[in-house]
C-alpha cells in the first residue's frame, strides 16, 4: 500500500501468485481492485492522473438518487487504505506490455508530481504559490499551480501543475515546505510490474464537441458540454456559489439541453451513448431543486432510460420549470445583439421548425473509448471486445458506453474473470 | 512495577502542520500524563516522517507499548503509517479538527485539544484487543439458485475460479427463458446480426465441469446459518442437505400479468405477448400483418412504473425475424421511445431500413378483435392524429416482473427472501455498490435484481459470484464485508442481562439476529456488518464490540473536563458518523473553515449506534448540548447502514420526552444530516447549534 514510487518489482517466480494489474483508477478500476483484494488477491492499480477517482471524482451527483460520487469513492478509498493487498501508482502511464497470459511484464512511466510522498498535505505550498492554473469550467477559481484535487482527494497529497509552475525561477514553495516534499527538478521514473492478469479499465472520453460545427462550441462560450456543466455544478456545490454563465458571469434563466449531440449520428458516433438522457434529466432536476431561477428545456429524439431510472423522466414531466421537447436541434446561432443563443429545432411532434433563445446550451455529448493498450481487439467503433484471447480483460466503459452502476457491476464481473487462472 | 496483563499506553504528538502553533504541546502532554498514570509520551515535529516513525517504533519497543494514541492529522491522511503489529492504535485528529479550525494559541483551543486527547486515552483504557469471529465449520462452496442465463454464468464463473458450485434449478432443464427462445439479440461483436441461441455450449461446459453439481427439479426447503456456514435443505433431491459459504439468487423474472392487459386486447387468440410469440414462431405460420405494441403495461403508473429495458430490442428482433420468415409480412411498431441503447442502435437502423416495417410513436386508444383482424386505433402518432390499423396478429411487448426471492426460504427473523427496494426488485439502493445486499453473503443476480437483457444478465451473474467468493474469503479471515471491509470486531452479547425485548433483532438492518420463541436474540456474527445499530437499540446495554462499546464511549464522554457554569464555556458533545460527516469535517479543516472550540467530537460507526445512555451520561456530566450529525435519511437515503439515520430520528422523539421529564429543553439534543460534500454546511450547523445552546444557557445539571 502507499503510492510507493519505490516499490520493487515482484520477484516471485511462481506465476500463479502474480498480482493482477488494473489499468485505470476510475470508479471501475478502483472497484475491480478492492473487490479482488478483499477476495484475497494481490493487486496493483495504476492511474494516469495524479489522483484516483477518474471522471466521477469531478462530478456533482449521480442519477437517479442525485447523491454525491465522493460518498462511494470515500468508502472505496477507505477500503484501499486498510487493505495491505492493494498497491497503487498515480501519475502512471503505460509504456508497454510484454509477456503472455499468466506472466505479463508491464512497464509504466511515472510522471513527476513535483511533490513527493513526504507531503503531509499541510497546504503551505499552495498558500505561497503565485501561479494560478488557467480558469477552466468547473475548476475552483484561483486554483494554484500547487494544488490538491479537492478536499476528498486520494491520495491526500499535493502536486504541482508542471505546465504552470515556474520551477527554480520561483521556488517559493521550496522555502515554506517543512517536509522536504518539493522536488521541482524531479524527472520521470520507470517501473516494471509483473502481473498474472491485466484488467483494462481505461474508461471513456467525451466526443470532441468542436467537430459538430453546427453547434458552435468553439465560438460560443455559453455552449458547454454535459461534462463541463457537471463540473460547473460540482464547483457550485463545493464552493457554495451560484451557477453563472461563462460569457458574462450572469445567472442564466433558460438553459437548453441538446440530446444526441454527436451520438446516433452517422457523421459522428453511429451508436447511442446510453447515459446522456439520464444525465440531462439529472441536470434538469438538479437545476429545478437548487436553482429556482433557472428553467430547463431538453430536446431529444427518444428518451432512453432503463429500469428504475424511468422515474427521472416521470419526475421531470411533473416539474413546471422543465420542458421536454421531442425534436432535433439543427443549428445553434448567436443571438441578436450578442445576447443569448438561438436554437433551430425540428419539432418532431408538430413537424414544425422552431426558433428559440436560451442563455446557455448544454450539449449532451456522447462517449468514446480511450484506447491505450495495443494488441486488444476492438469493435468497429473502437471499443474493446469483451472476450480477448490474450489474458487481458477489458471492463466497463472502454467496452461500451455505460453508466456508473453498470460500470461497477461490470468491474466486479471482470474481477471474477481475473481470478480464473 | 508492570504486571502481566497490564496495559502500557503511550501518546505520540505531532507538532507539524500548524499543530505546534495552535496548541502548546508540552501542556498537552502534561495534561495527558495527569489523566493517565504511567503514560509514555513522545513529541515530534513530523511524526509521519521516517525519523518520526523510527522514534515512535523505538518507544513502542522499549516500553512494550500495546496501546498507542497518535495525536496528529486525520486518520484519513496518514493511515497505515501509524499502524503497528500487536499495538492498538487510536487517533486524535488534532490537525483537521482542532488546529485548522480553531483560533491558534487560545485557551479554548488548548482545552479542546486536551479534552480530545483525554477522550482517546480513556477509550484506549476501556477497549479490548479483538479476536476475529470465524465460524467453526467453514465451507467455500457456493449455492446458485436458478439455472437461467444469470445462474449459468454465475455457476460457471465460480467453478472456473476454483470454487465448488451447487446449482439448483426448479424445472427439469437448464437455460431458463434464454433456453426457450427462437433467436437472440446481436452482441457487441456483431451488432447487426441476430444470434442463434448459444446456451448449449455453456450448459455443456457446466455439466461437464467437475466443480459444478446440478440439481434439477429441485427447490429450497430452507437456508439457515451465516456466511461461511449456511445450511441448505433441498426439496426433492438426491442430496437433502448442503453446507455452503455463500448464495447467489438468480431466480429470474416472469412476464407482466396478462390479465391486466385486456384493454390492449389480451384474451383474443390474435393477441400475444413477446414470450408467447417467441414460441409461436417456432411452431406456426407467420401471418401477413403484425403489429407490435411497445411498453404494454410498462412505464405506466397503473401497471409497471419502470422500464423493463429489454422489450424494445426484443420486439425489434421479432420484427426482423418475422420479415425473414415471411417476406410478405408487413410489420407495424407503435412505441413511446425506442430504447435501443449503446450498440443496439445499429440494429435499430436495420429495422428502420426495412420498408415493410413501419414504426411510429403513438398512444394506443383501443385494440379490438373484429373476428378476421384486430383493429388498433392509435392517436398522437407521427403519421396522423388518429390512425386505424387492422392487423392479423398483435404482439404486446410486456414488461418484466421479478420472481420472488422468498423461494430462498431463509430462516431469518426478518423474512424468507431478500429485501426489495423499488418495484419488488431485490436491487441495491447504492449506485456505487450494485451488489450491496442486506442479507450478508446472499447476492441477487440478473433479472431478479433489476430488469436487464441477456448480455447484462450474464455479466451480472459473474459479478454476484465475485461478491460471493469475496464474502467467503472475508469470513475466513474473520473480517467484515463492505462497507466496513476488513473490520475484525464483532458484536458480543452479555446475555445475563438481556430481557428479550427484541429490539436488536428487529432493528438490525442485515438480519444478523435470529431469535428463540421467547424472543431471546441468537446472534450470527458472520452476517454482521459492524454498524453497531444493535448497540443503539439495546436498552439494557448488553451489546458491544471489543473496540466500540457502551463503556468505551461513556469513558470518552466522561474524560472531558467540564468547566462550571460561571466560566461561560459551554461544552457540546458532537457524535459524528464516520462515513460522510467525518470526512466533511476534515474537508472543513482543509478549507480552514473555523468553528466553535466548545465542541467535543466522538466519531461513531453510524448514528444508529448511539445508545441513550451516552446521552444521559453527557447530560449528567454537564455537557450543555448534544449534536448528532449523520448521513441523509429519506427515500434516497445515503446511510450506508440503511436506516441508521432514520432510527436516530425516531429515537430522538423519545429522547425529547425524556428530556422534558428531566425539565431540560428538548433543543439540547439535535440531529442533523449532511452529504459528504457539505463541509460548508457542517461548519454552519456546528456554529449555529453552539450559538443556540449559548442562548439557552448552561445545563442545570452542570454543577450537580
Amino acid at each position: 500500500m502507499g503510492d510507493d514510487q519505490t516499490r520493487n518489482t515482484i520477484s516471485e517466480t511462481d506465476t500463479l501468485n502474480l498480482p493482477i494489474l488494473i489499468i485505470g483508477g476510475g470508479i471501475s478500476g478502483i472497484t475491480s481492485a478492492v473487490e479482488l483484494a478483499e477476495a484475497g488477491q494481490e493487486v496493483v492499480l495504476i492511474e494516469k492522473e495524479n489522483y484516483l477517482g477518474g471522471n466521477v471524482s469531478h462530478f456533482n451527483n449521480y442519477f437517479p438518487k442525485l447523491c454525491p460520487p465522493s460518498c462511494g469513492l470515500e468508502i472505496n478509498y477507505q477500503r484501499i487504505r486498510s487493505n495491505p493487498r492493494i498497491s497503487y501508482y498515480t501519475g502512471a502511464s503505460l509504456k508497454n506490455i510484454c509477456g503472455t497470459d499468466g506472466d505479463f511484464m508491464v512497464n509504466i512511466q511515472l510522471k513527476p508530481r513535483l511533490i513527493n510522498n513526504s507531503c503531509t498535505s499541510c497546504g503551505k505550498c499552495a498558500e505561497v504559490c503565485p501561479e494560478e492554473r488557467p480558469a477552466k469550467l468547473g475548476r475552483t477559481a484561483g486554483e494554484k499551480a500547487a494544488f490538491i484535487n479537492n478536499g476528498l482527494a486520494f491520495p491526500m497529497k499535493y502536486c504541482i501543475d508542471p505546465e504552470v509552475c515556474k520551477r527554480e525561477a520561483c521556488a517559493r514553495c521550496l522555502e515554506v515546505c517543512d517536509y522536504n516534499a518539493i522536488q521541482l527538478d524531479a524527472s520521470p521514473a520507470e517501473v516494471g510490474i509483473q502481473a498474472g492478469k491485466i484488467i483494462v479499465a481505461t474508461g471513456w472520453n467525451l466526443y470532441n464537441a468542436t467537430l459538430i460545427e453546427n453547434y458552435r462550441y468553439s465560438e460560443e462560450s455559453d455552449v458547454v458540454t454535459n461534462v463541463e456543466f457537471e463540473r460547473m455544478l460540482a464547483a457550485c456545490t463545493r464552493e457554495k456559489i451560484k451557477l453563472t454563465r461563462p460569457s458574462d458571469g450572469l445567472t442564466p434563466r433558460r438553459i437548453a439541453f441538446v440530446q444526441c449531440a454527436g451520438s446516433r449520428d452517422i457523421n459522428h458516433l453511429p451508436y447511442c451513448s446510453a447515459v446522456c438522457c439520464s444525465a440531462s434529466l439529472k441536470h434538469a432536476l438538479t437545476l429545478e431543486a437548487e436553482y429556482p431561477e433557472i428553467d430547463a428545456e431538453i430536446f431529444y429524439i427518444d428518451m432512453r432510460l432503463s429500469g428504475r431510472n424511468e422515474k427521472l423522466l416521470k419526475q421531470a414531466e411533473e416539474k413546471e420549470r422543465i420542458t421536454l421537447t421531442k425534436g432535433k436541434v439543427g443549428r445553434i446561432l448567436p443571438g441578436d445583439e450578442e445576447k443569448g443563443l438561438v436554437l433551430e429545432v425540428e419539432d418532431i411532434s408538430s413537424g414544425c421548425k422552431r426558433k428559440d433563445t436560451y442563455d446557455m446550451v448544454v450539449l449532451a455529448m456522447g462517449l468514446t473509448p480511450t484506447p491505450v493498450a495495443a494488441g486488444l481487439k476492438v469493435n468497429e467503433y473502437g471499443f474493446y471486445l469483451p472476450d480477448q484471447p490474450s489474458g487481458m480483460i477489458p471492463t466497463a466503459s472502454c467496452k461500451r458506453p455505460m453508466d456508473v452502476s453498470s460500470s461497477v457491476k461490470d468491474a466486479t464481473a471482470s474481477a471474477l474473470k481475473a481470478m480464473q487462472r | 512495577m508492570m504486571e502481566a496483563g497490564e496495559i502500557h499506553m503511550a501518546l505520540a504528538v505531532c507538532s507539524g502542520c500548524d499543530i505546534g502553533q495552535a496548541i502548546d504541546i508540552d501542556k498537552l502532554t502534561d495534561a495527558a500524563s495527569e489523566a493517565k498514570e504511567g503514560l509514555s509520551c513522545i513529541k515530534h515535529n513530523t511524526l509521519c516522517s521516517e525519523a518520526g516513525l523510527a522514534e515512535l517504533k523505538r518507544l513502542v519497543l522499549e516500553k512494550g507499548v500495546d496501546r498507542l494514541a497518535v495525536a496528529a492529522c486525520s486518520p484519513r491522511v496518514m493511515s497505515r503509517e501509524f499502524e503497528m503489529d500487536g499495538v492498538q492504535v487510536e487517533r486524535i485528529n488534532l490537525r483537521e479538527q482542532v488546529a485548522w479550525v480553531m483560533e491558534p494559541g487560545q485557551e479554548d483551543t488548548q482545552m479542546c485539544a486536551e479534552d480530545q486527547t483525554r477522550m482517546v486515552l480513556a477509550k484506549l483504557d476501556t477497549i479490548k484487543d479483538g479476536t476475529p469471529y470465524i465460524p467453526d465449520q467453514l465451507s467455500s462452496d457456493i449455492l446458485v439458485v436458478g439455472g437461467g442465463i444469470a445462474g449459468l454464468s454465475s455457476a460457471l464463473g465460480g467453478a472456473r475460479a476454483g470454487y465448488r458450485v451447487h446449482l439448483v434449478e426448479r424445472s427439469a432443464r437448464l437455460g431458463g427463458y434464454a433456453g426457450r427462445i427462437y433467436k437472440m439479440l446481436p452482441d457487441s461483436e456483431n451488432a447487426a446480426t441476430l444470434k442463434e441461441p448459444d446456451l448449449h455450449d455453456t450448459v455443456k461446459e457446466l455439466e461437464e465441469h467437475p466443480g459444478v453439481e446440478v440439481y434439477l427439479e429441485t427447490s429450497i426447503k430452507s437456508i439457515s446459518g451465516e456466511p461461511g456456514n449456511f445450511i441448505v435443505s433441498l426439496e426433492n433431491s438426491r442430496v437433502s442437505e448442503l453446507q455452503v459459504g455463500a448464495v447467489v439468487s438468480a431466480t429470474g423474472w416472469k412476464p407482466y400479468n396478462t390479465e391486466k392487459l385486456a384493454p390492449l386486447g389480451y384474451g383474443s387468440e390474435r393477441v400475444k405477448t413477446l414470450e408467447e410469440f417467441e414460441q409461436f414462431v417456432q411452431k406456426e405460420q407467420i401471418p401477413d400483418r403484425i403489429l407490435f405494441i411497445l411498453c404494454a403495461g410498462s412505464r405506466d403508473e397503473n401497471h409497471l412504473a419502470y422500464c423493463s429495458s429489454y422489450c424494445c430490442s426484443a420486439a425489434l428482433k421479432q420484427a426482423l425475424y418475422v420479415r425473414e420468415l415471411n417476406p410478405h409480412a408487413e410489420v407495424y411498431i407503435i412505441y413511446r421511445d425506442i430504447r435501443t441503447t449503446g450498440f443496439q442502435e445499429e440494429f435499430y437502423k436495420m429495422v428502420q431500413a426495412d420498408d415493410a416495417i413501419l414504426m411510429t410513436k403513438g398512444v394506443i386508444e383501443s385494440v379490438s378483435d373484429q373476428g378476421d383482424a384486430v383493429k388498433v386505433i392509435v392517436s398522437e402518432s407521427l403519421l396522423d392524429d388518429r390512425v386505424c390499423i387492422n392487423a392479423d396478429l398483435v404482439v404486446l411487448a410486456t414488461g418484466m416482473v421479478p420472481n420472488t426471492t422468498s423461494d430462498l426460504q431463509l430462516q431469518y427473523r426478518l423474512g424468507k427472501g431478500l429485501p426489495e427496494i423499488e418495484y419488488d426488485f431485490s436491487d441495491s439502493h447504492f449506485i456505487c455498490f450494485p451488489y450491496e445486499t442486506r442479507r450478508t453473503g446472499i447476492f441477487a443476480a440478473g433479472t431478479v435484481r433489476a430488469p436487464m437483457d441477456m448480455e447484462l444478465s450474464r455479466e451480472d451473474g459473474a459479478g454476484a459470484m465475485m461478491k460471493a467468493i469475496q464474502c467467503i474469503e472475508s469470513v475466513k479471515r474473520g473480517e467484515a464485508v463492505h462497507p466496513r471491509a476488513g473490520d475484525i470486531s464483532w458484536p458480543e452479547l452479555y446475555m445475563e442481562r438481556c430481557t428479550d425485548c427484541k429490539r436488536c433483532t428487529e432493528e438490525c438492518p442485515f438480519g444478523s439476529y435470529d431469535e428463540t420463541e421467547k424472543g431471546t436474540p441468537l446472534p450470527n456474527p458472520a452476517r454482521c456488518r459492524r454498524c453497531g445499530i444493535c448497540i443503539g437499540s439495546c436498552p439494557e446495554r448488553v451489546i458491544g464490540f471489543a473496540d466500540f462499546n457502551i463503556n468505551s464511549v461513556s469513558a470518552m464522554i466522561k474524560a472531558v473536563h467540564v468547566p462550571d457554569e460561571f466560566e461561560e464555556k459551554p461544552r457540546i458533545l458532537v457524535f459524528v458518523c464516520e462515513n460522510d460527516a467525518y470526512p466533511a469535517l476534515d474537508t472543513a479543516g482543509i478549507n480552514r473553515l473555523q468553528y466553535s472550540p466548545f465542541v467535543r467530537i466522538i466519531p461513531v460507526r453510524c448514528l444508529g449506534s448511539i445508545n441513550k445512555v451516552w446521552i444521559s451520561d453527557a447530560l449528567s456530566h454537564g455537557y450543555d448540548g448534544i449534536l448528532q450529525i449523520g448521513c441523509k435519511p429519506g427515500d434516497d437515503y445515503q446511510c450506508h447502514f440503511i436506516h441508521g439515520s432514520e432510527l436516530t430520528e425516531q429515537r430522538g422523539v423519545n429522547l425529547k420526552e425524556t428530556l422534558e421529564t428531566m425539565m431540560l429543553e428538548p433543543e439540547r439534543i439535535q440531529t442533523r444530516f449532511v452529504e459528504i460534500t457539505e463541509h460548508r454546511e457542517i461548519q454552519e450547523i456546528i456554529n449555529e447549534y453552539v450559538e443556540e445552546m449559548e442562548l439557552i444557557g448552561p445545563n442545570p445539571f452542570k454543577s450537580m
